[in-house]
């Protein structure tokens, strides 16, 4: 297998804030290849979602650089490199779910023709066709947030920033939302950098794990996931795959000594 | 589980939303409806308070006589009457008014609604500004507009073209009185947009302007519209209060203040005046109610 081109390429990033002094990350590096799925991990407070903002060049870092396809972070937002999903959808809701799609690709300057094709093809990926004219408030939590993802694939970034996409949802609509993720990185081939706090969630859709621990925030470890893929319903009962959630586990207990009592529970809780 | 039932609650929500034509066609006819009994509800209590009052001659919170309240009959019939000898009715009379004092009150109300907007829209973009600025807007609304008409009568007047002479200063009064609220509220509106929103048009690198544009205008619209509420009625009356130290006689003010004269021998025709008046200023009201159903397109629980 020949290495990959690196996507990302994080090097030496501290960012502390001054408000209260507070290290939420410190010395990172951290290296992605092309078409891969990254999920960082780790309990509130470790700075996964300020690494993703890190890297989308929402935050600067007080020491370090990250480049993108070999340009700077912020060259590469100034280009419109990445395409982001936040917690919530964070949709426009005087816009239909059809101009939500749009709206990137209005930035970008595409004419309505050539938009409204895209929109009716991102439509057909997140499986809401016919939904296009409705406006946000009238659908569920989970189209919303395919609503958000299609949004954020529209003009088919070659990197996807995900910060706990799934967190707001229930446990039956996060797989299935899980599958369809995966499906659509296949057709994409796209690199993903998504961030979460449920164990499950990251082994079942990541090639990498970055396991990190916080105060102050860096990377405990990093597990290599060998599921095969394509990945299914039936990856979840794979033996291997108990394997790698509980090694995720091992890794975040290991650190449990810089918890606070409520952090472990919510780390001892997960997946029980 | 919870999914299943989201998405059940959302397939309903979806169907009230596709309301049938008959439906619709019924919801207006009841509130119609209502709306015929409130009025008759008034003016009963109207006539009821003119009976027992004058009957029994009390005289408490004030009697009731034909000056003090003339009979509803005697109000529409003046509108039927001749305003003066050989003249057309009053009705015709004051419809004429009424389209001149709407001119102005239109104009003016355009003119402050833009210049409020503009106004809030660079107050929003400025904490220097705002701070700078604001506390000077706000005590221009406590200078009371009679104080100042002259002033603006003396500046306008001069600068407009021969079609607008006198109306045209009439209408920058209205404004004065229209912009405040229309300033106030788009300031708070366009900062009312969600910071996430905001963050997601920085990964797309948008500028300001696409930025104001595309997130904080539609985000403020809510906002607007309620000040646009209090401006619609605001601008009526600001026209007609401008036009009693600009001497123009061909509005609603001019009516007044002459009627007003009169009114010891004739007060039916200053009450048919005000009802003329307050007719516009609810015109102007549901008109502005009629866009925002038209424009406004926000989550139910985002609706000001």
């Amino acid at each position: 297998m020949t290495e990959p081109t690196t996507v990302v390429s994080v090097s030496g990033v501290t960012k502390t804030f001054p408000r209260g002094n507070v290290t939420a990350l410190q010395d990172i590096n951290l290296d992605l290849g092309a078409g891969e799925f990254i999920s960082l991990i780790g309990p509130s407070g470790c700075g996964k979602s300020t690494l993703l903002r890190v890297i989308g060049d929402l935050v600067e870092p007080t020491s370090g650089s990250v480049t993108i396809n070999g340009k700077s972070a912020h060259q590469a937002r100034t280009d419109r490199d990445y395409g982001i999903v936040f917690q919530d959808a964070v949709l426009f809701d005087w816009r239909t779910v059809s101009k939500n799609i749009e709206l990137p690709l209005e930035m970008l300057g595409w004419d309505r023709p050539k938009r409204r094709t895209r929109v009716a093809e991102m439509l057909a990926l997140v499986e809401l066709t016919g939904f296009g004219d409705h406006h946000p408030w009238q659908l569920s939590g989970g189209m919303q947030q395919r609503v958000s993802i299609a949004r954020a694939l529209a003009f088919e970034p070659a990197l996807l920033l995900m910060d706990e996409p799934f967190g707001a949802l229930d446990e039956m609509t996060r797989e299935r939302l899980n599958l369809e993720l995966l499906s659509i990185w296949q057709q994409l081939q796209s690199t993903v950098v998504f961030v979460t706090h449920s164990i499950s969630e990251a082994v079942f859709l990541s090639t990498r794990v970055v396991v990190m621990s916080p105060r102050p925030g860096r990377i405990a470890g990093i597990v290599d996931i060998d599921l095969p893929g394509p990945r299914s319903v039936e990856t979840r009962e794979d033996p291997r795959f108990f394997e790698l959630v509980t090694e995720v586990r091992e890794l975040l207990r290991m650190r449990g000594e810089h918890l606070l009592p409520e952090e472990e529970a919510a780390v001892a809780g997960e997946d029980a | 589980m919870s999914s299943g039932a989201a998405n059940a609650a959302s397939v309903q929500r979806s169907a009230a939303a596709r309301v049938t034509w008959r439906s619709r066609l019924r919801g207006a006819t009841h509130r119609a409806g209502l709306i015929a009994l409130t009025v008759v509800a008034l003016l009963a209590f109207y006539e009821g308070y003119n009976w027992l009052w004058r009957a029994t001659g009390w005289t408490w919170p004030f009697p009731a006589d034909d000056t003090t309240l003339p009979h509803l009959w005697t109000i529409f019939k003046a509108f039927a009457d001749p305003a003066q000898v050989n003249q057309p009715s009053l009705f015709s009379v004051l419809m004429h008014k009424a389209l001149f004092t709407a001119k102005e009150a239109f104009a003016g109300f355009v003119l402050g609604a833009l210049f409020g907007f503009a106004l809030g829209a660079v107050l929003a973009h400025s904490k220097l500004l705002q701070r700078g600025f604001l506390p000077y807007i706000v005590g221009s609304q406590t200078i009371p507009i009679l104080a100042i008409a002259p002033m603006v009568v003396i500046w306008v007047n001069p600068k407009l073209p021969a079609g607008m002479q006198g109306w045209g200063a009439v209408a920058v009064i209205s404004a004065y009185l229209t912009f405040f609220p229309v300033a106030v509220n788009s300031l708070r509106g366009l900062n009312s947009a969600d910071p996430r929103m905001l963050e997601l048009m920085r990964t797309y690198a948008a500028s300001t302007w696409t930025v104001l544009w595309k997130v904080r205008f539609p985000a403020s619209l809510p906002y607007v519209f309620s000040a646009l509420k209090v401006a619609a009625t605001a601008s009526v009356v600001g026209a007609i209060i401008g036009e009693l130290p600009s001497g123009l006689q061909s509005g609603l003010g001019g009516a007044i203040l002459n009627f007003n004269q009169y009114y010891s021998i004739e007060p039916q025709e200053l009450w048919a005046t005000n009802i003329v008046a307050a007719l516009l200023g609810i015109i102007f009201f549901l008109a502005v109610l009629g866009a925002e159903k038209a424009v406004v397109r926000r989550a139910p629980e985002r609706r000001a």
